[in-house]
């Protein structure tokens, strides 16, 4: 496929003898939005978690950006340009919000080469990023002080905060109301149209129906479906994985 | 505050401790104040791995031991300037920090910390069997009593230990202002969140472990000197492992600091209960002031003032 921006081919993983993901394989393009479902327990985070180097699969292949990535660690793979957030937020608690934000500027983005950012445009991408996301009146406080939307908002920007290529939201919006989720779905579909792609994880079907172009649905670690959300959610063994015959 | 500049305020404050102690016309003070000055130097090295990334190393006897027992290697194979032995004593622990790290690291929590006391009871293993450093018996260092331009040797023992008091603060300070500092305090929140953000953790937490133990055997190497008499169970002593793990707790781990002032509380009143009561308390003094931190202000000194602080902008 011409333009792929990740390729996952055969990826397996097996936690003992549970087989956790069966041969996935999976393309996604430069600039596309992709939306990844599937019951509970059907490898959705582990295969986040491969992806991403957190975890490593026992076979097939992930190739992102032209370039083989298996074995790198995860921390190599984010300065290729591959962002997460967590499913569960996970902020560095003793660190202020736009501390928060200024780890991955200070070790992806002023990694890379030819972009050492000077102390003043390092706080002043800290301040656009949380204007962004609307913290910014949060700036000096930590993490503990901030409600659950306001977590999962800093996840989110911390995971944009190193400038991604991809960018994988695993259930960023669990949890969260009605207009709160139109605000990140919305917040997404904007950083999609500056030409960050992305894989959104998500249980709301709203949410993941308005963002996606795409629907991938995995069922007990294999990939059953994969093509236009509309065909996808008609589809009878997504169905039948969803609602039981 | 610049780091340069706070260095030469270090220094300052440093040339106006040994000028007032100088006033005091008694060698004890040089002789207590250099023990607590040695705990400076190892509570603020213990912190940098044990605060900043939250690893706990229970065998800062051992790096401490190791610079002690590389300056008696020395001293019987050609007696060298005592910098140079600071100098040395650091590189080797140094290098075996890296090591420890390398063979470590990949252990958490109480897992790492049970991996360097046995590092600590494998080393003071392998000195007890070594004749040439003295084994088990110990070893001599017939130190001179004076030293041109200072004059009693113990003041200069002082002033270099003072000097190493400086640099480790130094170190610390700056470590807390820089990148390196924002690395560590994500290993210590989260280490899968701070990979994901494109810390290099396995790196950082190496540099943490070297950094640390080179300044614990600095601290060391020129204890023999002070001592005169060296022997495996003092220089392996439970003490330095227990004192470097609890004067930072007590001061507060987060800066630099806490150990500053936990290493001169504890220090100073581990002096006194000395020539007052018995050595032999000292331990139980440490014992009952860490169980009264880690109930009453589990964040230390440097934390209390700060909530104190918060409380009252609100």
């Amino acid at each position: 496929m011409p333009g792929a921006l990740l390729e996952v081919t055969g990826l397996s993983k097996r936690f003992g003898g549970f087989v956790a993901l069966d041969g996935i394989d999976l393309t996604v393009a430069e600039g596309e939005r992709v939306g990844l479902i599937g019951p509970n327990g059907s490898g959705k985070s582990t295969l986040v978690n491969c992806i991403c180097g957190t975890l490593v699969n026992e076979s097939g292949s992930v190739r992102f950006n032209g370039e083989t990535v298996d074995g790198l660690l995860t921390h190599e793979r984010t300065r290729r340009g591959m962002a997460r957030s967590f499913q569960l937020p996970r902020p560095f608690t003793t660190l202020t919000v736009a501390d928060n934000l200024r780890v991955p500027l200070l070790y992806t983005v002023n990694a890379r080469p030819g972009h050492a950012l000077s102390p003043t445009e390092l706080d002043a991408r800290c301040a656009e990023l949380l204007q962004l996301v609307a913290l910014a009146d949060k700036a000096r406080h930590l993490p503990r002080d901030l409600t659950q939307v306001e977590m999962r908002k800093l996840e989110l920007a911390r995971a944009m905060a190193a400038e991604p290529k991809l960018l994988i939201a695993d259930e960023a919006m669990a949890g969260l109301s009605q207009s709160e989720v139109d605000d990140i779905v919305g917040l997404l579909i904007r950083l999609n149209e500056h030409g960050i792609t992305i894989i959104l994880i998500e249980h709301i079907m709203r949410a993941v129906m308005k963002f996606s172009q795409r629907l991938i649905v995995l069922v007990s670690g294999k990939k059953i479906a994969d093509g236009m959300p509309d065909a996808v959610i008609r589809d009878p063994a997504v169905e039948r994985a969803y609602i039981g015959q | 505050m610049r780091t340069r500049v706070f260095l030469l305020v270090m220094i300052a404050a440093a040339a106006v401790v040994f000028f007032a102690a100088r006033m005091v016309s008694n060698d004890y003070v040089f002789f207590a104040g250099y023990t607590v000055l040695q705990f400076v130097v190892l509570a603020t090295a213990w912190n940098i791995l044990g605060g900043y990334t939250g690893y706990v190393n229970f065998g800062s006897a051992a790096f401490f031991a190791l610079g002690a027992y590389a300056t008696v290697f020395l001293h019987k194979l050609y007696p060298l300037p005592i910098p140079l032995l600071i100098l040395i004593g650091g590189a080797v622990s140094g290098i075996v920090g890296l090591g420890m790290g390398y063979l470590t690291l990949r252990l958490r929590g109480a897992f790492f910390a049970i991996a360097t006391l046995a590092l600590a009871v494998v080393l003071q293993t392998l000195v007890v069997n070594w004749d040439y450093v003295g084994g088990s018996r110990g070893a001599y260092i017939i130190r001179p009593n004076e030293i041109a331009l200072i004059g009693p040797y113990v003041q200069y023992l002082f002033l270099l230990m003072l000097a190493l008091a400086v640099i480790s603060l130094t170190v610390a300070r700056g470590i807390e202002r820089s990148q390196l500092g924002y690395g560590f305090a994500t290993i210590r929140d989260d280490e899968l969140a701070a990979e994901a953000s494109g810390v290099p953790t396995l790196r950082l937490k190496l540099i943490a472990t070297t950094l640390s133990g080179a300044l614990m055997g600095m601290a060391g190497a020129p204890f023999p000197y002070y001592i005169g008499y060296l022997q495996p169970s003092s220089a392996f002593g439970l003490e330095y492992a227990v004192n470097s793990i609890a004067m930072p707790m007590i001061g507060g781990t987060t800066n630099w600091v806490g150990p500053l002032i936990g290493a001169i509380l504890l220090g100073s009143l581990q002096q006194i209960a000395t020539v007052t009561i018995s050595s032999a308390v000292n331990l139980l003094i440490v014992g009952l002031l860490l169980v009264a931190f880690v109930i009453i202000a589990p964040n230390g000194i440097v934390g209390l003032v700060q909530n104190w602080m918060r409380g009252r902008t609100k």
